[in-house]
């Protein structure tokens, strides 16, 4: 069978290996790019929120490309994303494509469809149950090693001398990561790449600001849909920490961790979690960001995300009370990435004068 | 005795009669804002957060309205009213889960706001529960709140069995609190439509151009989702490949569906607001489904703050028309 899914950040080379370790055919889905976003806005709903356009765009091009299965996870609300798979399908329909969307929804929700889904990818492709635990294990850990590199690309980057080398080493480790085929050499490939990153030339001397990136899953985690805002930024000097990873719940040492349930910091601003996506999230985080120094916070977020007006809405006040300022950046088809980084570069111009004035005044907190 | 104050818009249009007679029941008096106008509107877009949908601009709008004439903002936080949904997990649109949060954030001198969770697939006795604590709050004895609790009911039953008679939610709580009559509906309709959205965006004479109005001037019968039971909408689940998340929409798209299985419509009207995040999804399956119905006419209007009365009016004349063409065609 032909199978695709979709492009969501770097996992595409971690899902990639697992289609075509399952036995199947796997079609790999393009990077999102401007004729991706055409053919999504032309037949995605026009107040649909962008992750939603670019699948579509996605579905279609891997269509032509002759997939025949799509997977992709289902939801159970109150978010929209929950509902994508029903109206991909619908719209694929409509245009005749004969592609098949299968959703795994939660496990949690509905064990039995999960399992029945499970068996089908599993059989279709011939593998016994046992070495299909095996690939998917081999697969887990390299998503776990891609978000490893990916995360020390994001500390190393604002240090770099040489601008643009830090990414570069990054595709380096991305495709020796790429044709590693079992947890060894997953883990000979991990270390080789942390390596290639660790010996960037770089100039310590610097202080970088530090922002957090929070938002929205789809377009925090892809570059493509957010016009590679984390290595913009860290281009111009800053050091970014993202709030989501794939892996990130397995994680304990990342900011968004450490103080247990993000639900529970969201408290005072939001009576009522989760309200889909990761709108209370976004709340939360905002407050830990803040917590532990950091000078910005972006949130990133699809136009008309429902959850992320909600978190909107609230931020104002957090930032009032924090004294931390947070820029928001609804992203939708017209968003260009000119317009990005010039509210980005005053955003950051915003910040090291503030750090100065404190400095200056040898004052805490500053409410501006 | 305290003046409660309720927003004219949203859930008013399902549940005000439930919450007018639990408080007047507990002596308070029970204040609602005036229907939309120009200032209602104004204030809402002013105050609300820029990238909210128009029935939320709206809320705002009314808050600000009763702002001054109310000792409090009755502006429960509507989780769920039932189990329902593929996985049992139907809740309100995430904006209903953070309202009275966004309302006290972004809005300044207004009086506190009565915020109770409302969750009521939790269990049965879940509605008395919740009117406990607003009965709490208030200071009321166990046993008045429970008498009210009971009388509420009843009028809620009652305001149920008015809207099945096709009734719109404004003629029944007429007909409920201010002895109103009903209106004779038309002996020998032109033509029967069915105009299915949510309750704020269709009822809500301003917002949407006065379209039910219009129909009926034009010797059209509207039929909306509301008119139906919930047995004979919820049958139509199965129709689904996975029900929508959201109470309203659910039922909007039920009641769709049901009216495009009926031989004696001649149409469907979609009402939608603008940005509204579930709309998305569910206007464009109705379109799909329209058409898998017998290519079911079927229209779609999306109300934002500059509707004015002739652009919706031109577009359902024409639609109108088009309805009595493809009659006299056949």
């Amino acid at each position: 069978m032909k199978i695709s899914f979709p492009h969501m950040g770097y996992s595409y080379l971690a899902l990639k290996w697992l289609v075509e370790n399952m036995g199947h055919e796997c079609i790999v889905p393009p990077e999102p790019s401007s004729r991706t976003l055409d053919l999504g806005v032309r037949y995605a709903p026009e107040f649909a929120c962008i992750p939603f356009k670019i699948l579509m765009g996605t579905y279609l091009e891997v269509a032509e490309k002759g997939a025949e299965v799509i997977l992709t996870s289902g939801g159970m609300g109150p978010c929209r994303a929950g509902l994508y798979w029903v109206m991909h399908q619908y719209i694929l329909d409509e245009l005749n494509t004969g592609v098949k969307v299968v959703a795994f929804e939660p496990p949690l929700c509905d064990l039995k469809d999960f399992l029945k889904k499970l068996r089908w990818v599993r059989k279709t492709g011939g593998l016994s149950a046992k070495e299909f635990v095996q690939v998917l294990r081999i697969t887990w850990d390299k998503i776990k090693a891609i978000d490893e590199v990916e995360m020390l690309s994001h500390e190393i980057r604002p240090y770099e001398t040489n601008r643009g080398e830090t990414t570069r080493r990054l595709w380096q480790a991305l495709e020796m990561l790429d044709t590693a085929n079992n947890q060894a050499e997953i883990e000979d490939a991990m270390q080789e790449g942390l390596k290639l990153l660790r010996e960037v030339s770089q100039d310590r001397s610097r202080n970088p600001l530090k922002i957090g990136i929070i938002g929205e899953i789809y377009v925090v985690l892809e570059p493509a849909a957010n016009h590679y805002i984390q290595i913009m930024l860290g281009e111009m000097g800053v050091q970014t920490d993202r709030s989501i990873y794939l892996t990130s719940y397995t994680r304990k040492n990342t900011i968004v961790n450490l103080e247990g349930d993000i639900f529970e910091v969201a408290k005072p601003y939001l009576g009522e979690a989760p309200i889909g996506g990761h709108g209370a999230n976004s709340i939360g985080e905002t407050i830990l960001y803040a917590k532990h120094g950091f000078d910005g916070v972006v949130q990133l977020a699809p136009f008309a995300c429902i959850p992320e007006i909600v978190a909107k809405s609230i931020i104002p006040s957090i930032s009032k009370d924090y004294g931390i300022p947070v820029l928001t950046l609804f992203i939708d088809e017209q968003t260009g990435k000119a317009g990005v980084q010039t509210r980005l570069e005053a955003f950051v111009d915003l910040l090291e004068k503030r750090r100065e004035v404190k400095a200056k005044r040898g004052i805490e907190r500053l409410v501006i | 005795m305290s003046r409660i104050g309720i927003p004219r818009t949203l859930a008013y249009f399902i549940y005000f009669p439930f919450w007018k007679t639990f408080f007047e029941e507990l002596n308070q008096e029970v204040i609602v804002s005036s229907p939309t106008t120009r200032d209602i509107l104004d204030d809402g877009v002013r105050e609300a957060v820029n990238d909210a949908c128009i029935p939320i601009k709206l809320y705002h709008g009314h808050v600000a309205d009763l702002a001054s004439q109310v000792d409090y903002i009755f502006c429960p936080r509507l989780i769920s009213v039932r189990k329902h949904g593929d996985f049992g997990t139907e809740t309100f649109c995430p904006k209903f889960l953070g309202l009275p949060d966004m309302v006290r954030l972004a809005m300044d001198n207004i009086p506190p706001i009565i915020d109770v969770r409302v969750d009521l697939k939790q269990g049965k006795d879940e509605l008395l529960n919740v009117c406990s604590q607003v009965g709490d709050l208030l200071g009321k004895s166990e046993t008045q709140i429970k008498k009210a609790y009971q009388r509420s009911l009843l009028i809620q039953k009652r305001f149920k069995k008015l809207l099945s008679q096709n009734m719109t939610p404004e003629e029944a709580i007429d007909i409920l609190f201010a002895n109103g009559e009903k209106k004779s509906s038309l002996s020998q309709p032109d033509l029967q439509i069915a105009v299915v959205g949510y309750p704020y965006a269709i009822y809500d004479d301003y917002i949407n151009g006065r379209i039910l109005s219009l129909l009926d001037k034009e010797n059209v019968r509207v039929y909306t989702q509301d008119m139906l039971s919930d047995k004979m909408m919820n049958r139509q689940a199965r129709n689904l490949p996975k029900s929508m998340f959201w109470y309203f929409s659910n039922r909007a798209v039920y009641g769709a569906l049901h009216f495009m299985q009926q031989k004696n419509i001649d149409g469907i009207i979609h009402i939608t607001a603008f940005a509204c995040g579930p709309d998305s999804i569910v206007d464009r399956l109705l379109e799909i489904e329209a058409r898998r119905h017998g290519q079911m006419p079927y229209l779609s209007i999306a109300v934002d703050e500059h509707t004015g009365d002739a652009g919706v009016r031109t577009r359902v004349e024409a639609f109108l028309d088009m309805l009595r063409f493809r009659r006299e065609k056949s």
